[in-house]
């Protein structure tokens, strides 16, 4: 063939042959494009650890929320109470599947009576149900506390990326502060206080129940716990923002929001989702902690953490009443973290190694 | 150490000592904003005898006036005044009373921790997938999703009571040991799964292979290359486990009733003695905050890769 001159506009036409069978093939979509987030489901579906730790939180909260509907005693019964008459002490300190005295007769009589799985406390209590409830307690500590930092974090972390200058310089001196505070001798501080401060405000209204402690545990979760939440946002958006997919979608004529919709949400939400699940655990051992120093829930609402601090005194007559409550926050801690780092794994395949 | 190390250290000085300021500025606040005072719950007083005790204490004056001498008697003095429930005695005495015991014991579970940690993780790594690796990497995890307390009361369950061996009470020495155990279990376990990873990144490093493409004995690239390496990682870690073991140590003291500052903070906090609740606060977040700027200097100094901003 010719060389071709350098600047000649003579056309090549070996450059304009059809393709061949074989090269269109190449144009075929043998099947249809995942999206990011399938990609990211079907990598965790694969992860057997982390898929058993999710059905294993699965069944916890949908146990702790459906199983009080039926069960026939109720956490704050005292069982052997009853108006008018005096106290019947055989419902005290009943071992697992013992009965206290009136279901005795009851059985006897013919009757069904419901067993008390895990006998009862001191006060004459299901122990069953308050364990229970106290897990339903501490599952929804875990996940409000988590969403509290969810939202600040978020909202404060994507203004200081956002913006940059200035205000970035600001909120980042801010958060540095407050990262370098204690933060566990804080929450005690926090709590204490509030518990004296809100327990008196809260009277007659419907949050009393609620209690004071777990409000101010709220309140220092929104006070002290954003700032990690916050500055993991602002490096994701700083750095998602400086990208070449980001510029090559701006050079190929993409609109704003086009771009923050189809890039920087799906790079941010994967690790957004990941710490706010990794926040849980954290949250519900901060509860069970304080309720460890009586500056958790009030009685007579269980959390695990306090049902565990109350087992103590009794521990030589009645050790299981603590290795239950402990069984199970080390299992929602445990599977919480696994189902975490599963997360991890599959939404955020950079950090594999 | 050149100038940027220097200016680098001063910057973070004055950040921790800034820190220790609004410790002590959120601490007296707080505490002042509950209502009802001090006295309010004691037990035979007047208002006449209830004046006279916040006079006597100052709690008369103006909330301002009295941060003005807090603070300044904590600088001049290092005096956080006297204790409201323990008569006659002042603060910083019950809190030094307490130091002695605790930092005893939280010295050596930080001693222990580190060293058996250390220990397993670079033998998990060096194993890397075999059985022991997996044995390490599954108790590790379980130890790290085990609140303290719990594993606290497990040990006192089964080791003081059940079986007989120690003793529950922790004013003796020989009763300080589940004390330690409970708490160097969370941070060994932790310094265990950093190690490892730490190490096996340094194993897959192309000096590694250099040295043994030279012939150098596998024992000394153990302990000169990789080891040594790894350990950077493991002194970040430093200053939270400080951080765990002084709050850990509040419930631990409790458990194993060992008389050390934990428990005068959590008995504080019950008596609603104000003057003691902030002392230990303070002192407490001082210790943690110059912890983390010991170890954050230390890990500059010691990774000459890590730049100064």
């Amino acid at each position: 063939m010719q060389k071709k001159k350098l600047f000649s506009f003579h056309v090549d036409l070996d450059m304009f042959i059809p393709a061949t069978d074989k090269e269109k093939e190449y144009l075929v979509q043998m099947r249809p494009s995942s999206t990011f987030f399938k990609d990211g489901i079907k990598r965790l579906y694969k992860n057997k650890v982390a898929f058993i730790s999710l059905i294993v939180i699965i069944l916890i909260t949908l146990s702790s929320i459906i199983l009080p509907v039926f069960w026939p005693y109720a956490y704050e019964d005292q069982l052997g109470v009853q108006p008018g008459k005096p106290v019947d002490a055989s419902f005290k300190n009943l071992k697992p599947f013992e009965y206290g005295s009136t279901e005795q007769e009851a059985i006897e009589a013919g009757e069904k009576v419901f067993p008390h799985i895990f006998g009862t406390d001191s006060a004459g209590r299901d122990y069953c149900i308050r364990v229970i409830y106290g897990t339903r307690v501490s599952l929804a500590v875990g996940f409000f506390a988590s969403i509290i930092v969810l939202i600040i974090g978020t909202l404060i972390g994507s203004v200081s990326g956002y913006f940059g200058g200035k205000v970035d310089l600001f909120i980042m001196r801010f958060v540095d502060i407050i990262y370098s505070l204690p933060d566990m001798l804080l929450v005690i501080l926090l709590s204490t206080v509030f518990k004296m401060t809100l327990n008196p405000i809260l009277e007659g209204t419907p949050l009393e129940r609620v209690g004071g402690n777990i409000i101010s545990l709220f309140i220092v979760f929104a006070l002290l716990y954003w700032v990690s939440m916050c500055r993991l946002i602002r490096g994701q958006i700083l750095s998602l923002r400086e990208q070449e997919y980001v510029l090559s979608a701006k050079a190929n004529g993409a609109k704003g929001g086009w771009i923050i919709r189809k890039h920087l949400i799906p790079n941010c939400i994967s690790v957004v989702i990941i710490s706010a699940a990794l926040q849980i655990p954290s949250a519900i051992f901060t509860e069970s902690y304080l309720s460890f120093l009586g500056l958790g829930v009030n009685a007579p609402m269980p959390s695990l953490g306090s049902l565990a601090s109350e087992a103590l005194n009794g521990l030589s007559s009645y050790p299981y009443r603590l290795v239950i409550p402990a069984i199970v926050i080390s299992l929602i801690v445990l599977s919480l973290n696994l189902f975490g780092d599963g997360l991890r794994d599959a939404f955020d395949p950079k950090l594999n190694n | 150490m050149n100038s940027k190390t220097i200016l680098y250290i001063i910057k973070r000085g004055l950040l921790a000592l800034f820190t220790v300021w609004v410790v002590i500025t959120v601490t007296f606040f707080v505490m002042h904003a509950v209502p009802g005072g001090p006295f309010v719950g004691e037990k035979a007083t007047t208002p006449a005898v209830q004046a006279a005790m916040e006079a006597k204490y100052g709690l008369d004056k103006p909330v301002s006036e009295q941060y003005g001498t807090y603070l300044k008697d904590i600088i001049t003095r290092f005096d956080f005044g006297p204790s409201l429930k323990q008569r006659g005695r002042s603060v910083v005495d019950i809190i030094f009373d307490g130091m002695k015991t605790s930092i005893k014991l939280g010295l050596i579970a930080a001693a222990v921790s580190t060293v058996i940690g250390v220990a397993l993780g670079a033998v998990a790594a060096l194993r890397r997938n075999r059985f022991i690796d997996r044995v390490i990497m599954v108790i590790t995890t379980a130890f790290v999703s085990m609140p303290s307390f719990i594993m606290g009361s497990f040990l006192l369950a089964l080791f003081a009571i059940k079986l007989q061996l120690l003793p529950a009470n922790g004013s003796t020495p020989p009763g300080l040991i589940l004390p330690i155990i409970t708490l160097a279990l969370y941070p060994m376990a932790y310094i265990t799964r950093l190690t490892r990873s730490s190490m096996l990144d340094v194993l897959g490093q192309d000096y590694i292979r250099t040295a043994k493409a030279k012939g150098v004995s596998s024992k000394n690239i153990i302990f000169g290359h990789a080891l040594k390496n790894s350990l950077i990682p493991v002194l970040t870690y430093l200053g939270p486990m400080l951080a765990y073991i002084v709050t850990g140590s509040l419930i631990v003291e409790q458990i194993f009733a060992v008389p050390g500052i934990g428990r005068v903070f959590v008995s504080s906090i019950t008596n609603r003695d104000y003057p003691m609740i902030m002392g230990t606060t303070i002192i407490l977040a001082t210790l943690i905050v110059v912890m983390n700027l010991v170890t954050d200097i230390l890990y500059k100094i010691v990774d000459p890769r890590i730049s100064f901003e």
